[in-house]
C-alpha cells in the first residue's frame, strides 16, 4: 500500500544536518513561510468523525487540494454473516448498522421479508412500528444536531441534546428492554405489546424533549458563531446530490421534495398528517434545518398514532411465520412441533427476489433481498443511506477551508456501522 | 422498461415483473452505458440507488455465475428500474457507468472488493472496506465464513466463540 501521506524526499548527504550543524536552521528561518503541500490524516478516530474514517487530506495553506475518504474500520461482514443465519436470526444484526436509529433498520428489514412473503401485519403493529420509527428518529436528529453544535463550539446545545436522548432512551427501554440495539420486531408483527401507561409518557417525554429541541433550536440557529460556520459552507446543488444518489434530510436541503413516507406511505404513514420540510441552499445550514423541523414532525406523527392506535393482535396469527403462544409450546404437540421448525430451521420464506425501502433517519434505506426457498437468505444487500452520501464528500470539500471539514460531516450524519456494514 | 425494449431491442435479453411488482430487465454486457445513459436522460432516471452482485454458484441456475443488479430511482415519476447483468466466473468484467452516474463509484468499487468484478474504466478501481492485502474476494460463496486474514497477528485467546454458522458449508 502506498503511503501517501509522507511525501517522498530523497536524502541529500550535502545538505546541512539540522542535528549536527548549528547554524543549519538559519535558511529556514529566514525563508518565507512554507508553500509545500502538507498531508494530514484525520481519524481513524479523530473527535469530529462519527464513527471511524480515515480522511487523507492533503492541504495547500488553508485549502483542502485533495481530499481521500478511507473507510470500512469498523467492517464486520454483515452480509456474510446474515446469509449463514435463518431469517429471524438476522434481526440483531440489522439494529447494529445504524446503532443511533436501531428500530428503523430493523423494521426496514422486516418490511422487506414481509413484502417477499406477501405478509400483511396487524393493524396494531403497523402503528407500534410507526411510533417506534419516529421516536429513533427524533433520537437519530437530537445526535446529529447536539454534536453539530458541540464541534462548532456550542457545549450547552450537546448537553440539552444528550438529556433529550436520555429521555427518549429511558422509554425506549420500557418498551423493548434495551438502551440502544433493541431488536424489538418480529417478522410478521412485534415482540411484545406498548406497556401499561406508556402512551401518557411518551407524551409528558415529547413535551420535554421539544422544549429542549427548542432550546437547542434558540441557541444555534440564530448563533452568529454557529451561523458563520455553516451557512454556504458545504454547499451542494441539487443535480450534483441526485448524482451521488443522496437521500434524505441531505437531498431536501438542496430543494428536492423526497419523502418516502408521502411518495410511498408503509405501514399506516398514509393516516398520519405531517409535512416534509424543504431546504433551499443545500448547505450545512440547511441540512442543520432539516433535521430541527423533521423531529417537530416527527413529534405530530408520534401524537396522531398515539391517539389512533386501535387494539388487536400484535403478530400475525400464523404458526409458521410467528412463534405460538406459550401455552399451546407447553401443551399441545403442534405448538411444539412448530417452535421447534422455527428455532431449528426458521421461517420458510418462499423463492424469490425483493427490493424495498423505507425511509430511516438519513434518507432511503433499502433492502434486496434473494430467498432460495430455504429458512436462510441467499443474500441480503442493504443499501445505506450514509454510502453515497459520504463518498460526496470529497467533490463537495474540494478547494474549501479545512475547517469547513468540520460541520460537513457533522451534518452528513455518518454512522459508520451503516456505511461499513 | 416498454420505451427501453423500443429503443435498444437487441440489449435486453430478458423483462419479466417480479412478486412485489416491480420491473426487472437482464442488459446484455455491452449494451450496460447506453442503456443506463438512456435511462438517465431521456426517461428521467437520475437518482442513483446502488449497485450489488449475486453470487449465484448454489441457486439453481447458476450460468454464468454472477448476476450484477443495478437500481436507479426516478424521482419525478416515483419509479424503481432495476438492471441485471449475467458476469462469467471466467472474465468477470464490466463496463463502468461512473461516466453516467457519478454515484455509481463507490458502489463498483464495493462490488470489486467484495465479488471480483473488475469494472472497464472506472477511474479508481480499489478495495473500498477491506484493505490493499487482502486475497481473495469474501462475498463469494466459495470464500468460507471462517477464512481470517488478519493484518496483525491475533493474540492467542482460548475458547473464543468465532461468530455463527459452520466454516462456510451451507
Amino acid at each position: 500500500m502506498a503511503d501517501t501521506h509522507k511525501p517522498a524526499s530523497p536524502p541529500n548527504p550535502t545538505a546541512p544536518n539540522p542535528d549536527i550543524d548549528a547554524y543549519a536552521h538559519e535558511e529556514e528561518l529566514e525563508a518565507h513561510l512554507q508553500t509545500k503541500r502538507m498531508y494530514i490524516n484525520m481519524g481513524p478516530s479523530h473527535p469530529a468523525t462519527h464513527g471511524t474514517v480515515r480522511l487523507k487530506v492533503e492541504l495547500e495553506g488553508e485549502n483542502i487540494a485533495s481530499i481521500d475518504c478511507e473507510i470500512g474500520f469498523l467492517h464486520r461482514g454483515f452480509q456474510k454473516s446474515c446469509e449463514n443465519v435463518t431469517w429471524t436470526q438476522c434481526l440483531p444484526y440489522t439494529d447494529r448498522l445504524n446503532y443511533v436509529s436501531a428500530m428503523m433498520n430493523n423494521f426496514g428489514f422486516l418490511n422487506a421479508v414481509e413484502k417477499l412473503i406477501g405478509l400483511e401485519i396487524p393493524e396494531r403493529a403497523q402503528y407500534i412500528r410507526v411510533i417506534g420509527s419516529e421516536l429513533h428518529r427524533i433520537h437519530d436528529h437530537l445526535t446529529c444536531v447536539a454534536a453539530t453544535g458541540m464541534e462548532l463550539g456550542g457545549f450547552a446545545p450537546f448537553l440539552y441534546g444528550v438529556e433529550a436522548r436520555e429521555l427518549i432512551m429511558d422509554r425506549v427501554a420500557e418498551l423493548t428492554g434495551a438502551r440502544l440495539t433493541t431488536n424489538f420486531g418480529r417478522i410478521g408483527g412485534m415482540n411484545r405489546d406498548l406497556p401499561e401507561g406508556w402512551s401518557e409518557k411518551v407524551i409528558k417525554t415529547l413535551d420535554k424533549v421539544m422544549e429542549l429541541v427548542d432550546e437547542m433550536d434558540g441557541l444555534l440557529t440564530r448563533n452568529r458563531i454557529f451561523v458563520d460556520r455553516t451557512k454556504e459552507t458545504g454547499i451542494i446543488t441539487a443535480e450534483d446530490a441526485i448524482d451521488y444518489g443522496w437521500t434524505g434530510p441531505c437531498l431536501r436541503a438542496c430543494g428536492i421534495d423526497y419523502d418516502i413516507r408521502k411518495v410511498k406511505p408503509y405501514w399506516v404513514y398514509d393516516r398520519m398528517e405531517f409535512d416534509v420540510p424543504v431546504g433551499q441552499h443545500g448547505d450545512n445550514y440547511d441540512r442543520y434545518l432539516m433535521r430541527i423541523e423533521e423531529m417537530r414532525q416527527s413529534n405530530r406523527i408520534i401524537r396522531q398514532a398515539l391517539k389512533q392506535i386501535p387494539g388487536g393482535p400484535i403478530i400475525v396469527n400464523d404458526w409458521r411465520i410467528a412463534l405460538p403462544p406459550k401455552p399451546e409450546v407447553y401443551g399441545t404437540i403442534e405448538g411444539v412441533i412448530s417452535h421447534f421448525k422455527l428455532v431449528m430451521e426458521g421461517i420458510q420464506v418462499p423463492a424469490g427476489e425483493v427490493y424495498d425501502c423505507t425511509e430511516a433517519a438519513n434518507g432511503e434505506l433499502g433492502w434486496y433481498m434473494v430467498s432460495d426457498g430455504s429458512g436462510r437468505p441467499y443474500k441480503v444487500h442493504v443499501r445505506a443511506p450514509g454510502y453515497p452520501i459520504l463518498s460526496a464528500v470529497p467533490h463537495i470539500i474540494k478547494g474549501k477551508l479545512l475547517a469547513d471539514l468540520i460541520p460537513t460531516f457533522d451534518t452528513i450524519n455518518m454512522i459508520g456501522g451503516e456505511v461499513e456494514q | 422498461m416498454d420505451r427501453v425494449t423500443a429503443q435498444f431491442p437487441e440489449a435486453v435479453a430478458e423483462r419479466y415483473l417480479d412478486r412485489t411488482g416491480g420491473a426487472w430487465a437482464v442488459i446484455h454486457a455491452e449494451h450496460l452505458p447506453k442503456v443506463a445513459a438512456f435511462l438517465k436522460n431521456e426517461l428521467d432516471f437520475k437518482l442513483f440507488t446502488s449497485i450489488d452482485a449475486v453470487d449465484r454458484l448454489h441457486l439453481a441456475e447458476n450460468d454464468p455465475r454472477f448476476e450484477v443488479v443495478y437500481f436507479i430511482y426516478s424521482l419525478s415519476r416515483h419509479e424503481h428500474v432495476r438492471l441485471k447483468v449475467r458476469v462469467s466466473e471466467a472474465n468477470p468484467e464490466l463496463p463502468s457507468i461512473v461516466p453516467v452516474f457519478r454515484g455509481a463509484d463507490w458502489w463498483e468499487r464495493f462490488v470489486w472488493d467484495f465479488y471480483g468484478i473488475r469494472f472497464a474504466g472506472h477511474p479508481d478501481l480499489r478495495r473500498v472496506l477491506l484493505y490493499e492485502e487482502f486475497q481473495g474476494h469474501p462475498l463469494r460463496k466459495d470464500y468460507a465464513l471462517r477464512d481470517r486474514q488478519p493484518l496483525i497477528p491475533e493474540r492467542p485467546i482460548k475458547d473464543i466463540f468465532r461468530g455463527p454458522g459452520t466454516s462456510g458449508v451451507s
